[in-house]
């Protein structure tokens, strides 16, 4: 394989992996909480949209990402109205964000499709980027990538060694105890949810803004569930949120790697690759049951409400 | 001073698992009125529009029919599979799949006469369905993967894969390279119960899935199986219920029915393959199965609902340029008033006093 | 001066009060004793001492001034320290992150000072700890070390224990007796919840009775007998005493033999080398402290769990990999220690419930249900063993512990099981349908079958069972007549230690035979209101 094609195809296997990134951390700080979010897929179009409208109507980007994370948050508020406080059954009430937020951001979006911006310009790292291979696959990315790697760190040092992290797991493991020591369960699982908003309406905004500067319904192909499927692949583990991302990443775009080596193949067919991968992967993770039990957060989906 | 708050019932309200989804229906229409009003329309106008209008003429109701036989058929399946609190989202992948399926047998008999043709044809779709939940259900029982995750990258697979062969292998050859496929011929597709309307003979597959499938959890030992499962994992396994037969039941059977749905969609409205043939209604039924309360008759009038909200769509499309995917917005907050709403059932919203401040000696009342 | 005093506590939960005009006062270096049965308020009322519930009405009085608890932070930082009957510990954290998260973020700050007080403290009041280890795999008994080393790190003026001896063995008791009264004379107050009325009269200093939510009286233990509190708790209408004769069983129905399983599952006990007889004719009772094997043992027996393979047998029938309802048929029935979650659907009726277990009989036919005996059964097991419900529509959850055991109990039991395999038959359950209970298990063994019970209760099993072990890190005891093995010897089997012969000159020297002094459990697995 040709060098500059393998350096590339490491360089769009990060862009690509981003969004999944930002997602996953997302939604793994609250499923840490107890909550399954299904919404995700909702609150990314959402936040693409936004995004994308705010971009165009201020003529800034950057307003655009803002807009994008407030979309998100607010959507996750709707969500943490329903599942914390009126203790409605989470999958039921995920879906249903995820079915609302498609549907309002197709509604909102509608006068927005095929216009073009300019989106946001790649910041190469200065010196850094001018290794050679390297300089390129890692320092040479828009803002969001460095900013992905940033929440990242965040949220592997929160939950290593911050009582925050410590807090959040002892909701999602048991409310009840968490309830009885004192800890305001419910404050903790809204904060948890609009955190996960926040990211979610980020990576949308990194979708319309960043990786493909423009809006069309249901952009985000399913991407909001890939990463549900990570977290559970993850362990609830940042740092193998990190990897999976990446190997999602490369799956997704490896058309661009059978074109490059000259096979042909149904764009359609190689759609479906991410997608089977997912499966693969649960599969895989599914198997090892004990594993599993271990590192899932024992509340997890368990709507809780303190009898007072 | 007062101040509200919810207690929880001793036990359940059945009155209020039959008002919440009013109270959920007239939330939707007050939401609706008020958003046509912030976007600079009359709202009784709009909503007389989105969901009156459609309905003004027999045509209208027969297109109602149309839409509401693969709902139905959808729901009914899903509704089986979140009785056993299965969350099968893969209602759609499975009406995609029975449409492709029993697509492709119709083009491959495309020059075959006989009346045999469209059972065959219909058969297939609902085979082609059944696979695809053979597969979750593969998924869920042999390797313990997650089933809400499973459907969904299935349904992902499934419109790749209806892509795929609407641009592909089966697209028309004559058909100036659209994707969509050859129309079937007249021995692959549904009759119509008048030739003046498209409601073809689907509504009665649909009529008697929700007679089969209230029998089935009314009256049989399975039905009552797979209601305990749901309510109570450990309860089953106590009582010897079989978790994995249970499991492929449902998913057997919510893919047949849905994969019976697609087919019937195929040979029926559309009349061939294109990337359209569904609208999303593998999704919209999940809606159906809840406000349907997870009743065969509450799924019926759910349906027609739901059915109606798409018709609204395309009619506030044209008449009102609106964007049509209003419908999506609709069946979103239909959705999520139900949830709220449904809290109601097992909790009452008292008017308590305020935390009376302690020390005091107030009277003891209660609320 | 009293340390603490409540003046008039009223709370209400839709459907029951809990608390009436509670008054109780407790002085500094004090153990005192709440005593009360099953649902007579005793968790309510401390949940709001420690201010997790809000009283309706009512006043508190800390150290002569009066407040309202806010919440546990403030609680603790007043100085009330509360030890839950349901541990409040994060499994999969360690001993010392637990403790970190209940204190305030300056005292917790470096884990590394706070391992060294974990350390010094439980050294000082003899209950070793090591911070590091993680909590699932700490023994029950070491998992209430946690929470009582947890109050003891702040400067604890009043100690709450919510039953705190009913999850460990006799010598474990003796143990947590001596930390208590070091800690009462270091001043520390201690508010000790039970309705062991032998451990109140060896511990406490005064004792304060509830009964149905209101203080029926006021006593000092050490001078009051055993029966006299007991009526103070029960009222005058309760017949107290029950003895059931000793039986002789006949031939063995369920046998196990030399049982070893590893579970999959990294939070369950494994088991090694279990080896049991239980005949026709006998109730056999098993001995232990939750967590030590119990529940995979059951479910071995019940078939929920078919990987036993050849060491199971009904009458000399393998069942070992037989499922649930092909033991049924071979005469099994099944009282799991989950009444709400597996004994019964709670948000199904009675009906349903009826049938949940009873549907290999005529009540369906090729598949079919058939309503009309599935009504005639569900009525027949409320006539039959008085549960009060609102009828066979009734949704099981709205049932009180005792009436829905008495439910499910009765469901099994009119089955007319060959062994009946019975976990917990009455925690959570007041006196009259304790009483029941036991009444209807001798009952069904004197009818001629086989009786396995398992229980944490020990006054209960030396009422009841004829036979009896203990079972402790998924091993099993020897078994001996149960008047033939000392309450010393069975906790040293408790405890692991089976080559324990009797200590104990005196044989039978089981405190009671009257269980109720022991009256109930309540164990807070249910709501307990």
């Amino acid at each position: 394989m040709d060098f500059e094609l393998f350096t590339n195809i490491l360089f769009a296997t990060l862009r690509t992996g981003t969004p999944l990134i930002l997602i996953a951390l997302g939604e793994m700080v609250c499923e840490k909480s107890g909550v399954l979010n299904l919404g995700q897929e909702g609150m990314v179009l959402m936040g693409a949209a936004l995004g994308f409208i705010a971009a165009v109507v201020t003529g800034h980007a950057g307003l655009g990402i803002i807009a994008a994370i407030i979309a998100g948050m607010l959507m996750s508020v709707l969500f943490a109205f329903l599942a914390v406080t009126l203790v409605s059954n989470q999958v039921a009430t995920g879906l249903a964000l995820t079915i609302f937020g498609t549907g309002l951001s197709g509604f909102l979006g509608a006068g927005y499709v095929g216009m073009a911006i300019d989106g946001i310009a790649p910041l190469p790292i200065p010196l850094l980027s001018d290794i050679p291979v390297i300089g390129k696959v890692l320092f040479s990315h828009d803002p969001l990538v460095y900013l992905s790697w940033f929440m990242f760190a965040l949220i592997f040092w929160c939950f290593r060694s911050t009582r925050l992290g410590l807090t959040i797991r002892a909701v999602g493991e048991n409310p009840e105890a968490a309830n009885a020591i004192g800890i305001p369960v419910m404050k903790v699982r809204y904060g948890a949810i609009v955190f996960g908003g926040a990211m979610a309406g980020l990576a949308g905004a990194y979708l319309s803004l960043v990786y493909t500067p423009m809006w069309s319904e249901g952009m985000s192909a399913g991407r909001g569930w890939i990463a549900l499927a990570l977290v559970v692949f993850a362990s609830w583990k940042a740092e193998r949120i990190l990897l999976g991302a990446y190997l999602f990443g490369a799956a997704s775009i490896m058309h661009l790697v059978l074109q490059g080596l000259g096979f042909e193949a149904s764009p359609n067919l190689l759609a479906m690759l991410p997608y089977a991968a997912t499966i693969l992967v649960l599969v895989i993770i599914a198997s090892d049951a004990a594993k599993a039990k271990l590192s899932t957060p024992l509340a997890l989906g368990r709507p809780y409400r303190p009898q007072v | 001073m007062l101040n509200i708050t919810l207690e929880k019932r001793p036990s359940d309200s059945k009155v209020m698992s039959y008002l919440s989804p009013l109270f959920a229906i007239t939330l939707t229409l007050l939401s609706g009125g008020l958003l046509f009003a912030t976007l600079g329309q009359d709202p009784f106008h709009a909503l007389y529009t989105f969901f009156i209008a459609p309905l003004t003429d027999i045509y209208g109701w027969t297109e109602l029919g149309v839409k509401v036989a693969p709902l139905t058929l959808c729901a009914m399946g899903l509704m089986l599979c979140f009785k056993a609190r299965i969350w099968n989202i893969g209602a759609e992948g499975q009406f995609i799949l029975g449409g492709l399926g029993g697509g492709y047998i119709a083009l491959e008999l495309i020059a075959v006469e006989g009346a045999w043709v469209l059972p065959l044809v219909l058969f297939f779709g609902a085979l082609s369905g059944l696979l695809w939940g053979a597969l979750t259900a593969l998924l869920k029982t042999r390797f313990g993967a997650n089933e809400i995750l499973t459907t969904i990258m299935l349904n992902y697979i499934a419109l790749n894969w209806l892509l795929y062969g609407v641009h592909g292998p089966l697209k028309d050859p004559d058909g100036f390279n659209f994707p969509e496929s050859a129309l079937f011929s007249d021995f692959a597709t549904l009759p119509v119960l008048s030739d003046d309307y498209r409601l073809n003979i689907s509504i009665f597959f649909a009529l008697f899935a929700v007679a089969a499938l209230w029998a089935l959890m009314s009256k049989t030992l399975l039905g009552f199986q797979i209601a305990v499962l749901g309510e109570d994992k450990s309860a089953a396994r106590f009582a010897g219920f079989k978790e994995e037969y249970l499991t492929w039941f449902v998913l057997l059977a919510c893919g047949a029915l849905a994969g019976l749905a697609g087919v019937s969609e195929v040979t029926g409205s559309v009349g061939q393959l294109n990337p359209y043939i569904s609208p999303g209604y593998g999704y919209a039924a999940i809606i159906v199965v809840f406000l349907g309360r997870m009743h065969p008759v509450g799924i019926v009038f759910a349906s027609m609902l739901l059915a109606l909200t798409y018709m609204g769509g395309e009619m506030a499309q044209m008449d009102l340029a609106l964007p049509k995917s209003l419908t999506g917005l609709f069946q979103g907050m239909l959705l999520f008033y139900l949830l709220a709403c449904d809290l109601l059932i097992s909790y009452r919203i008292v008017r308590k006093p305020a935390a009376r401040s302690i020390g005091s000696s107030s009277n003891p009342a209660q609320a | 001066m009293n340390q603490i005093e409540l003046n008039n506590i009223t709370k209400g939960y839709p459907g029951c009060i809990a608390n009436q005009a509670v008054t109780l006062k407790v002085e500094a270096g004090e153990i005192h004793a709440l005593l009360g049965e099953n649902g007579a308020g005793k968790s309510t009322l401390m949940k709001i001492i420690y201010g997790v519930v809000k009283p309706d009405e009512g006043s508190m009085r800390w150290q002569g001034e009066e407040v309202t608890v806010k919440g546990p932070a403030h609680a603790r930082a007043l100085g009330i320290g509360m030890v839950f009957q349901h541990f409040s510990l994060f499994e999969t954290l360690t001993v010392a992150e637990n403790i970190a998260l209940s204190l305030p973020q300056e005292e917790a700050k470096s884990l590394e000072l706070l391992k060294q007080r974990i350390i010094e403290v439980s050294a000082h009041y003899g209950m070793k700890l090591d911070p590091n280890r993680y909590v699932h795999t700490l023994s029950i008994g070491e998992q209430q070390r946690v929470e009582i080393v947890r109050c003891l790190l702040q400067d604890v003026k009043l100690l709450i224990l919510d039953e705190p001896t009913s999850v460990l063995t006799p010598q474990e008791v003796e143990t947590l007796f001596k930390t208590l009264h070091l800690l009462s004379d270091e001043g520390c107050s201690i508010l000790f919840i039970s309705h062991k009325l032998d451990e109140v009269r060896a511990l406490c200093d005064y004792a304060t009775i509830l009964k149905a939510g209101q203080v029926s009286g006021h006593c000092i233990p050490k001078e009051t007998t055993t029966a006299e509190l007991a009526r103070l708790m029960v009222g005058d209408d309760t017949p107290l005493t029950e003895d059931y004769e000793k039986a002789e069983g006949r031939e063995n129905f369920l046998s196990i033999v030399d049982l070893s399983h590893q579970s999959n599952d990294p939070f369950a006990c494994s088991l090694k080398n279990i080896s049991l007889n239980v005949k026709a004719g006998e109730i056999l009772g098993i001995a232990g402290v939750a967590g030590n094997g119990q529940e995979e043992l059951l479910n071995l027996i019940s078939g929920e769990d078919t990987s036993a393979k050849e060491t199971v047998f009904f009458a000399h029938k393998a069942v070992g990999n037989l499922t649930p309802e092909k033991r049924r048929l071979l005469g099994l029935g099944f009282v799991p220690e989950e009444r709400l979650g597996r004994g019964a659907v709670p948000d199904m009726s009675l009906q349903d419930n009826a049938l949940l277990t009873a549907y290999q009989g005529d009540m369906t036919n090729k598949g079919l249900v058939n309503t009309t005996k599935v009504k005639a059964f569900a009525q027949n097991i409320i006539d039959k063993f008085t549960v009060k419900a609102e009828g066979i529509q009734a949704q099981a959850k709205s049932l009180s512990g005792g009436n829905l055991q008495k439910y499910i109990i009765g469901r099994e039991i009119l089955q007319q099981p060959k062994l009946l395999v019975c976990s917990h038959p009455t925690w959570g359950v007041d006196i009259g349908a304790a009483i029941l209970i036991r009444h209807e298990l001798v009952k069904l063994r004197d009818q001629g079958a086989a009786v396995l019970v398992v229980s944490e209760d020990i006054d209960e099993l030396y009422a009841i069972s004829d036979r009896i072990c203990a079972i402790c890190d998924g091993e099993l005891s020897p078994v001996a007549a149960t008047n033939e093995v000392t309450i010393n010897q069975l906790g040293m089997w408790m405890a692991g230690d089976f080559q324990a012969v009797n200590t104990d000159s005196e044989i039978n020297s089981s405190p009671s035979n009257t269980p109720a002094s022991n009256i109930s459990k309540d164990q807070g697995r249910m709501k307990s209101c």
